[in-house]
């Protein structure tokens, strides 16, 4: 039943684990200052039109590796190192620790542009209805937007192992996926269920169909590649 | 001296720094099989960037808050300006405000999009330039904020309990109270000043919580990137043998650069000597220095905190506070405890047997105060995961013996915060003249009877500033609870981690406030402990 709630590119291909909800991490620009249309692809934010309009998370933080590994995997490793040069050539300012951070940074004006967790974003217009940053999704004309997952499995030495898949059944159920969903404005891994009014208003897109146990195998060598291209 | 009174001194402080010994052991041993292939990479790409980071930050904070920490404690102690008895106590205070709380409140309050830039650029127009706050300067004037308390209140018992006659003596040579503070008060506090100097130099060198929120790369954030972005414990567990190195030379040159220098009381019976009116606008400039202070480290961060809380405390505070505080509370006074006990056995040993052996083993036992908690949480963990093995065997069965108890926890506490205890009760064993224990030996009183009668109670003011001291650091403690924590030991401070981790820093200001709110009453102790060491002075 799992296997028929969630997509394959979303779990383990062995069974171990199953994504619940869906984050995409894709860009963020200022409402003010940027119209969609100059907007394409990840790398696009590299070219000279951004220099020093865009905002980056640091490089320290696991979702920022784990999209430059999916690029080393769709790109490979010279030409997502080139990216992430000159993505590291337009800071506007020095990485951020946190999103919240920076999409508070674009509305400020700071700086226009930047990658952000869709859900952070999510948070931020709940609370301040109007907030001047907008999603756009990222690769839509190529390989589709990045996804991270929240997910769920069964310990080797679970003592209740048939009660334990049951919650994990119950999790991805439509009922209960859109309320899992709805708590941290994600989208439901369950792709029957609809998200939240404010999450579904960003538009569908289609994710990078790349497993994401692939991108966690490539993360050492992403993050060897953003120590060496310096991105903090 | 016969060897078997040598003996037992040595084996105290062997045992002592039995939990120390285990780390490094386990560090050392994991740091032999790091992969030579991202070692390579990290010295190619990483190591000398942290590594020239770590100094600039250890160098500029502990610079910073002894410049504060000193300047404040001569100024409550020694002089008189309008509001000097409520600072004498006020500027503590930061000493309840977790480094790391200090630093998402100033980044969430300064930065770009932070509240004040806004204002000032709404009054003085967009292109207004503002410092960044995120910055090695940032960074640095976070954690000397967060450090300096350690040096006043060090300075401060110095300056109040042995300078009277000693300044005294220099008034009437002719110097005056400036030339007295430089010439003959800082000289005499060295053993102190030094000692608060390496309790900062020590926070800074493990802090993970603040730089990470300024994205300030050190050791830690290196440790922490190995061991959890690239996935070899090995490799971190080297950075961390380098950092262990790192300290060690920096404690050798340290005790190099004090020599042989003895320091004791001058006089027990010192009077209060007369402090120096500061009249004036010399007294109003004192005034306006110590409110900056105060301001920046306490006052306004707790009312950003407050003001926080009282946003999401409707929706969020609930019975789980209660919980989250008790064991915050019952944790720190358990440690406190313990780490007091071993100190007062160490300074003890120590004072019985200037052999190489003791000494050599209380420099180990202090030096997990540097060790990032990440790293003695790891090798606590590798360490019992051990002892379990041997009690399996011995009894059979599959249990967890020690690994994920409270003790593992207290393990991981008295590792990391016996060098916060063990400071004021060797300042305290120093100021012991060593004339009084001969005359006391010569009266034929033993070992155990000079504890009892005779260093016990001349002990009292460092043994409650120790206690207080471990008391409060355990409650701002982060990674070593997060990581060996008995399951549902949720604390204050992983609350904070939780909430802060999610970029929500007004559901952390919650638990934030707890903990300054917790700390207060130890600091306060801590201040009560001092006025009445000046009255008694």
């Amino acid at each position: 039943m799992l296997e028929a709630a969630i997509p394959a590119h979303l779990r383990d291909p062995a069974g171990h684990w199953f994504g619940l909800a869906v984050r995409a991490r894709t860009i963020a620009y200022s409402t003010a200052r940027v119209q969609p249309s100059e907007l394409s692809t990840y790398a696009a934010l590299g070219e000279a039109r951004w220099k020093g309009r865009l905002c980056m998370r640091s490089g320290k933080h696991a979702y920022n590796q784990s999209l430059v590994a999916m690029m080393i995997g769709d790109l490979g490793e010279q030409a997502t190192e080139r990216v992430v040069r000159s993505w590291i050539a337009n800071l506007a300012a020095e990485p951020f620790s946190s999103d919240t951070l920076m999409l508070k940074a674009i509305a400020a004006g700071q700086c226009d542009v930047g990658i952000t967790n869709s859900y952070y974003l999510g948070r931020l217009q709940h609370e301040t209805p109007g907030f001047p940053v907008q999603i756009f999704w990222a690769d839509q004309g190529g390989r589709g937007t990045h996804v991270n997952i929240s997910g769920g499995g069964v310990t080797k030495y679970a003592k209740n192992r048939a009660e334990a898949i049951r919650f994990l059944e119950w999790l991805a159920s439509p009922a209960i996926q859109q309320r899992f969903a709805a708590v941290n404005f994600e989208f439901p891994a369950n792709a029957g269920v609809e998200p939240l009014p404010t999450v579904a208003a960003w538009g569908k897109f289609e994710p990078n169909l790349v497993n994401v146990g692939t991108i966690g195998r490539t993360q050492p060598a992403a993050v060897k590649l953003m120590d060496r291209a310096g991105w903090r | 001296m016969t060897s078997s009174q040598r003996l037992g001194p040595a084996l105290a402080a062997i045992a002592v720094a039995l939990p120390m010994i285990a780390v490094i052991i386990a560090v050392v041993q994991g740091a032999s099989g790091a992969d030579p292939e991202l070692w390579s990479h990290l010295r190619e790409h990483v190591l000398g960037r942290v590594a020239l980071n770590t100094v600039i930050l250890v160098l500029g904070v502990v610079a910073i808050a002894m410049a504060l920490g000193t300047s404040l404690a001569w100024l409550t102690a020694a002089c008189d300006f309008p509001g000097r008895s409520f600072f004498s106590w006020a500027l503590l205070l930061p000493m309840a405000m977790p480094a790391y709380v200090l630093a998402f409140v100033a980044v969430a309050a300064l930065d770009y999009a932070g509240a004040v830039p806004m204002a000032l650029r709404g009054w003085f127009g967009d292109g207004l330039w503002l410092p960044p706050i995120r910055s090695t300067a940032g960074v640095i004037g976070v954690l000397a904020l967060a450090g300096y308390p350690y040096v006043y209140l060090m300075a401060r018992g110095a300056f109040l309990t042995h300078g009277a006659r000693a300044l005294e003596a220099a008034q009437s040579l002719g110097l005056g109270p400036w030339q007295g503070l430089f010439r003959v008060a800082v000289p005499l506090a060295r053993p102190w000043l030094a000692g608060g100097a390496a309790l900062v130099a020590m926070e800074t060198l493990a802090d993970f919580g603040a730089v990470s929120i300024f994205n300030y790369d050190t050791f830690t954030t290196a440790i922490y990137q190995a061991w959890f972005a690239l996935f070899s414990i090995e490799t971190a567990l080297g950075l961390a043998l380098l950092l262990l190195l790192f300290v060690a030379a920096a404690l050798a040159i340290e005790r190099a650069a004090r020599g042989r220098a003895r320091y004791s009381a001058a006089d027990s019976g010192a009077r209060t000597a007369l402090r120096v009116g500061l009249s004036g606008a010399r007294g109003w400039a004192a005034t306006g220095y110590a409110s900056l202070v105060f301001a920046l480290g306490f006052a306004l961060p707790a009312l950003a905190l407050a003001r926080w809380a009282w946003k999401v405390a409707p929706i969020d505070l609930d019975a789980r506070y209660v919980d989250y505080a008790l064991r915050t509370v019952g944790l720190a006074g358990m440690a406190a405890f313990a780490c007091l006990t071993l100190a007062l056995v160490l300074g003890y040993a120590t004072r019985q047997s200037a052999g190489r052996i003791t000494q050599a083993a209380a420099r180990v036992a202090t030096l997990g105060y540097a060790v990032p908690g990440a790293v003695l949480a790891v090798g606590v963990v590798t360490v019992l995961g051990a002892t379990d093995q041997g009690f399996r065997a011995l009894a059979g069965g599959e249990g967890l013996w020690l690994q994920g108890t409270v003790f593992a926890l207290l393990l991981g506490y008295v590792a990391r915060f016996l060098a916060v205890a063990h400071g004021p009760v060797q300042g305290g064993f120093a100021r012991i003249r060593p004339s009084l224990e001969e005359a006391a030996r010569g009266l034929g009183l033993g070992a155990r009877e000079l504890l009892a009668r005779l260093h016990l109670p001349l002990l009292g003011a460092g043994i409650g500033t120790a206690v207080l001291l471990v008391f409060v650091d355990v409650m701002k403690e982060m990674p070593i609870t997060l990581m060996t924590r008995p399951f549902g030991w949720d604390t204050l401070a992983v609350r904070v981690f939780e909430m802060t981790a999610e970029g929500d820093w007004e559901r952390a200001a919650l638990p934030s406030l707890a903990i300054v709110i917790a700390g207060l009453l130890p600091v306060a102790l801590l201040t009560r402990r001092m006025e009445r060491a000046a009255r008694a002075a």
